[in-house]
């Protein structure tokens, strides 16, 4: 008798979704709507400075269209770059706190539990499944932006936009470090969204509580007023990844600070989640 | 970070008045920890306001100068060293409340002065004149040595260290060349030689350049602000223009300003009012501390101070912060500590101890993205401007014309000098910072650029980056401005925000090669980035040629030479980084309580014990309770128990309790008392007893993109058992599904859904089988089939529970039934039992007429207690119910006139229910069963 609610299959009632379905479909179109995007552009506004990011960052002053164009390297990182202020966010949500309310609003939660699954199995199970998820999710979406990148752009090596290069050799690791740390920051987020799907029926309260807390974090952050309070704030340090990219030594400071927080964040959800699913009677 | 945010908010706010501006940029590096608040309460400092009397003006004008003294408030007899304090251009006394009281905190007389000219005290601004402001300071010194409560060297000599910034640091080192008495020095943003300052050319220093002339404005508004009435007096022919300046200086100013060049006089005179020419006869120990964002007096005025001092051997430390006139510096607690450190070492601690408190050069790297305080890094000895010491060596970068620079170098000074390039706006580098400043600074026609190729590796540049460029004019003075950027795209950008001007003087159409040095500042070369540097032909802040110009400019060196370390700068480092580690304590606290509460609610978790004695019986149900969040009590005292081979019945209105209940006895809802045993194991959520319990409780629940058998599939894999326990095959056969087995769930009709759950539930054959309104959504013939499925399936020595509203379906396929009201059992038995009782007698009645008249004829006969009359499509009914034997009713019935076909015991089991029902809910009184249903249709109330 092997462990009730194996990993092996609760991934088989997660993988046929269609949610599932559709959100790697996106991930992999993302890429080519990019490069369609930028193959509209017709470069003439050049004269313009055209304002770069909205974080002011290395970027600014040089055109995002011929920074992200310049090479694969710099597809992949664009590609990141702009799924990391929201989409990521999103998908972190969806996986790990749409499972438990899915299985509620489907009536099968309850059979689940008399299988009999006990509760923190159950939650065990769907949380590995769902953070596997994401954490696939963010090895596709550079891998095959790299892919699409080389076709259209060739492999030259990252141009920093604020001056200088960084050869594969090094990006590769800082790119897997990267990556790395976007996931550790949406730890957070998917977190928030599980504690509020154990204790609703509704998946899209759950996922959509959790980018409430979000983007009201957002908010929060640009009140300079609130100073080093922010520091503490979810999504504070999203972008700390860019330090590894914007020259030969990196300044790890702020990602340390920002896995620190979200670790903290995930711990703090997930064990709310687990006491609030363990206490609750199922009345779904 | 909350300092250096505080100090750019109060640049902010005041931005807006351009005089509090130029205050502020004067005594900007000066701002220090302990806030003004905290020095006014300081219990133990005490200060007092006095006027010192100090040389007549020229026109023999009483002067008073207005100075407090801060002490430490001990005993009278106590000798302190002391501090004199110089405020900066602009400023008073007041500026230096809080750095006074801290000095006072750490044992120190000090004396905070209002400089000659400004604030309270008396006399006007001779701009440092050795014969009024550095006597004025002397005057203090000689006045320290008169008090009892400070130290002395030797009678007359005060043990005394004088500390300022710009105005007032000048002002320090001349007075420690005017006085050996003193003892320390610390000179902040300070000028070595007043005429480079405003003329510099950083081509030839010794040849003045273009004017400063922004700057030289805000001086003299400064001076208007500080009320002009005060110094000279309009009818007596001063210049009102003047405000408080001394005549003299303020004539050769203005004259200056008008026409872009100093007069000889005016030159002299500058110098005069330097540090430079009496440097040779300071003996002090002197911290320089000199800022990288300082339009005004820039590094290489300390380090002209530094190379003076150091050739005659001065104990000596020089440090570079990111501040100056143009910024706060982003490490002034350092700043501060560094200064304090020198006057505990040589002030307070005179020769006692040897070697320098402080790193002799101290420098800060440029800002990092994000940061809001800059490293600081140290060398063991100061390498000057140009490097070729300590480490810092000459790299030379190829440079090549700028492929977006047009018309070969050659480049316009427009008539009128406008319009003119915006590198800096003084006083406002955080302004600028923010601005496109490239396309502002590079002007199409007036500049020209040479792009260094890719740095191979990283450098740090430590000084003055340099150049050689050949010019050629058509005037005979030819005045350019050399700045350094960062090509970003096709933009750039300047870390430093900071011009070189040169002004070269050569016969019209030669070339003339000039070596220029860029500004001094350290600057990170990230291997990989290129560097720009761009000649213009005007600064904004610059005096600019009003007459029309061409010049041709061209590299005539190798390159940009670097005096630079490849080195990863050593850092000093010190700041712990707290927010990692309380973040990191928080992570461990919080992970601690977690296993903490984990184990102790294991160990206080009410544990239901085992019942060898139960280990038979399916289900045992014993006191359970369950009041909901909202109060509403759903099951108040269950108890009954399902032995093998039963069909249980479990019946009830709604709102009785019965899925509650159901929910229970699966673990779903944690009963508040009360224990639930499956063959003695007690029934806990998740229990693993529950994997011999099949269940389809309030609808089945299936995930809806897959196919019914794949649910079934899901469902047992789930559980974790082996596929062959599953008995796919018999449920499949239960839920008769045909083709539609293998489309999604989400296609499925109720009645489907509902017999796939059955199937489900009836997976792996569990012992027990709890079916919740099991013929929901099936039609007749599909319940008859699974009348004998249910019985069958209790034959074989297992046992089901049934929950139903349908009685007459209960009643054909239970053997047993428990009848639940309001939370309660109002009873339970065979179904057998209940349906037959001796008290109750149901005669079929014939057709004859008159059967009320009987009906009324026997409820008057003694020991009938009730007669109900039932009219039936089948026929005619009554049920009586007596307290005699059977024959007696019959024959009473007869008596009446009732029209007697035949006679029985068994009523329905509906009538039972409602019967059962009546008296739970009404014990005493009677109730027509008419009333009672329409009770029963009301849901109950919560």
């Amino acid at each position: 008798m092997s462990t009730p609610l194996s990993w092996r299959t609760e991934a088989a009632r997660q993988l046929g979704r269609r949610r599932t379905k559709w959100v790697f479909g996106i991930l992999l179109a993302l890429p080519l709507i990019f490069v369609g995007a930028f193959a509209l552009d017709s470069g003439s506004s050049s004269g313009a400075g055209g304002g770069g990011p909205a974080d002011g960052g290395p970027v600014a002053g040089s055109r995002m269209v011929d920074v992200a164009t310049s090479g694969s390297a710099n597809f992949t990182v664009f590609a990141l770059l702009v799924s990391g202020e929201l989409l990521l966010y999103v998908l972190a949500a969806l996986f790990a706190g749409d499972p438990v309310p899915a299985e509620a609003s489907w009536s099968s939660l309850r059979y689940l539990l008399t299988a009999p699954v006990t509760r923190t199995r159950l939650l065990a199970s769907k949380l590995v499944v769902g953070y596997t998820s994401v954490a696939v999710a963010l090895v596709v979406l550079p891998v095959w932006a790299f892919l699409v990148g080389s076709l259209f752009y060739g492999t030259d090596a990252f141009t920093i936009p604020g001056g200088g290069s960084i050869p594969w050799s090094t990006l590769l690791w800082r790119l897997a470090v990267a990556v790395a740390y976007l996931f550790v920051s949406v730890l957070p987020i998917g977190a928030i969204s599980f504690w509020v799907g154990v204790g609703t029926d509704t998946p899209l309260a759950a996922v959509g509580g959790a980018l409430i807390v979000f983007i009201v974090s957002g908010i929060l952050d640009t009140i300079k007023a609130l100073g080093r309070w922010r520091n503490a704030l979810p999504g504070h340090y999203a972008r700390a990844w860019l330090d590894l990219l914007s020259g030969s030594e990196v300044d790890w400071s702020d990602m340390r600070h920002g896995a620190l927080w979200a670790v903290l964040y995930a711990i703090i959800f997930l064990a709310l989640g687990f006491r609030r699913f363990g206490r609750k009677d199922i009345l779904s | 970070m909350t300092r250096a945010h505080r100090a750019v908010r109060r640049r902010c706010r005041t931005a807006g008045a351009g005089v509090a501006v130029s205050l502020l940029g004067l005594a900007g590096p000066i701002a220090y920890a302990a806030s003004p608040a905290a020095a006014a309460t300081s219990p133990s400092v005490a200060s007092s306001v006095i006027r010192v009397p100090v040389a007549a003006e020229p026109g023999g004008a009483a002067v008073t100068l207005d100075a407090t003294v801060y002490r430490p408030a001990d005993g009278p007899g106590t000798k302190h060293p002391a501090v004199i304090l110089a405020h900066g251009f602009g400023g008073s006394k007041a500026d230096l409340a809080s750095q006074a009281t801290e000095l006072a905190g750490d044992g120190y007389v000090v004396i905070a002065y209002t400089a000659r000219g400004f604030g309270a005290s008396g006399g006007l601004v001779h701009l440092d004149d050795p014969a009024y402001e550095i006597a004025d300071a002397r005057h203090l010194v000689d006045l320290l040595a008169t008090r009892p409560d400070v130290e002395l060297d030797a009678p007359g000599d005060p043990r005394v260290g004088v500390v300022g910034g710009s105005y007032g640091g000048a002002l320090a080192l001349m007075t420690a060349a005017a006085d050996p008495r003193v003892d320390g020095v610390v000179s902040l943003i300070t000028w070595n030689d007043l005429a480079t300052a405003f003329f510099p050319n950083a081509a030839e220093p010794a040849v003045p350049g273009p004017f400063k002339q922004l700057w030289a404005s805000r001086f003299f508004a400064s001076t208007l602000g500080g009320g002009a009435g005060a110094g000279g007096d309009p009818a007596k022919g001063a210049n009102p223009l003047c405000g408080r300046f001394d005549p003299t200086v303020c004539r050769l100013f203005l004259a200056a300003a008008e026409t872009g060049s100093p007069s000889a006089d005016l030159l002299a005179l500058l110098r005069a009012h330097s540090p430079a020419p009496t440097l040779a006869k300071v003996n002090a120990p002197t911290l320089l501390v000199q800022g990288m964002t300082d339009s005004l007096f820039g590094l290489d005025q300390a380090d002209a101070t530094a190379r003076t001092l150091a050739a005659q051997g001065v104990p000596l430390a020089v440090r570079w912060t990111d501040g100056g006139h143009d910024a706060p510096s982003t490490t002034a607690t350092a700043d501060n500590d560094a200064a304090r450190a020198w006057l505990d070492r040589y002030v307070r601690d005179k020769g006692s101890r040897s070697g320098l408190p402080v790193p002799a050069f101290t420098y800060a790297l440029p800002l990092a993205r994000l940061q809001t305080t800059t490293r600081l890094a140290t060398l063991p000895a100061y390498p000057g401007l140009t490097g070729g010491t300590a480490g810092v060596t000459d790299t030379t970068v190829p440079l090549a014309a700028s492929a977006g620079a047009s018309g070969n170098g050659r480049i316009l000074n427009p008539p009128g000098g406008q319009p003119a390039s915006v590198t800096t706006i003084p006083g406002l580098a955080g302004l600028t910072a923010t601005l496109p400043t490239y396309r502002l600074a590079a002007l199409p026609g007036e500049s020209t650029a040479f792009d260094t190729t890719p740095m191979t590796h990283q450098l740090t540049v430590i000084g003055s980056p340099r150049v050689h460029l050949d010019v050629q004019s058509t005037g005979a003075t030819s005045t350019f401005f050399v700045s350094l950027w960062q090509v970003q795209g096709s933009s750039a950008t300047q870390p430093r925000p900071l011009v070189a001007p040169v002004r070269v003087t050569a016969a019209p159409g030669t070339i003339t090669d000039v070596a220029v040095a860029l500004p001094p500042g350290t600057y990170r070369m990230a291997a990989g980035s290129s560097w720009r540097v761009l000649v213009t032909t005007t600064d904004s802040s610059f005096a600019n040629p009003r007459q029309a110009r061409a010049d041709v400019v061209s590299l005539a060196g190798a390159g940009l030479e670097l005096p630079a370390t490849t080195a990863d700068p050593a850092t000093t480092e010190a700041t712990r980084d707290t927010e990692s580690i309380g973040v990191a304590a928080a992570i461990a606290a919080l992970l601690l309580a977690l296993t903490g509460s984990a184990l102790w609610r294991r160990n206080r978790r009410a544990h239901v014990p085992v019942r060898e004695d139960l280990t038979d019986v399916p289900l045992v149900v014993d006191h359970l309770v369950k009041t909901f969040k909202d109060g509403h009590r759903a099951v108040g005292d269950v108890s009954w128990r399902a032995e093998r081979g039963q069909v249980v019945g479990l019946l009830g209105p709604n709102g009785a309790g019965k899925t509650t209940t159901m929910r229970m006895l699966l673990g779903l809802i944690r009963p508040d008392s009360g224990t639930v045993h499956v063959l003695g194991q007690p029934v806990t959520s998740g229990a693993a007893v529950l994997g011999h319990v099949g269940a389809l409780v309030e609808g089945p629940g299936f995930l809806p993109h897959l196919s019914g058998r794949d649910n079934l599939h899901a469902y047992w894999q789930a559980t974790g058992r082996p596929e062959e326990e599953a008995g796919f095959e018999d449920a499949l056969a239960v839920a008769a599904l045909g083709g539609a087995l293998d489309r999604p769930v989400r296609t499925y009709s109720h009645g489907m859904k509902q017999r796939l759950g059955i199937a489900q539930a009836m997976l792996g054959c569990p012992e027990l089988l709890f079916l919740d309104e099991p013929t929901n959504g099936l039609d007749p013939p599909q319940i008859a089939a699974m009348r004998p499925i249910l019985q069958s399936y209790a034959a074989s020595g297992r046992t089901v529970v049934v929950s139903s509203h349908l009685l007459a379906e209960v009643e054909q396929t239970c053997s047993h039934v428990v009848v639940m009201h309001a939370g309660k059992v109002v009873t339970s038995g065979t179904v057998a039992d209940l349906v037959d009782s001796t008290d109750t007698t149901v005669f079929e009645l014939g057709s004859a007429p008159g059967h009320e008249a009987a009906a009324d004829r026997l409820r008057r006969a003694t020991g009938i207690r009730s007669v109900d009359l039932v009219e039936e499509d089948s026929g005619r009914r009554s049920t009586v119910i007596a307290d005699l034997p059977r024959a007696e009713v019959v024959r009473a019935a007869v008596d009446a006139g009732l029209d007697v076909v035949g006679v029985g015991s068994k009523r329905h089991l509906e009538e039972v229910f409602l019967g059962v029902i009546a008296s739970a809910q009404n014990g005493d009184g009677p109730t027509t069963s008419s009333s009672l249903i329409e009770r029963l249709r009301q849901v109950r109330a919560r």
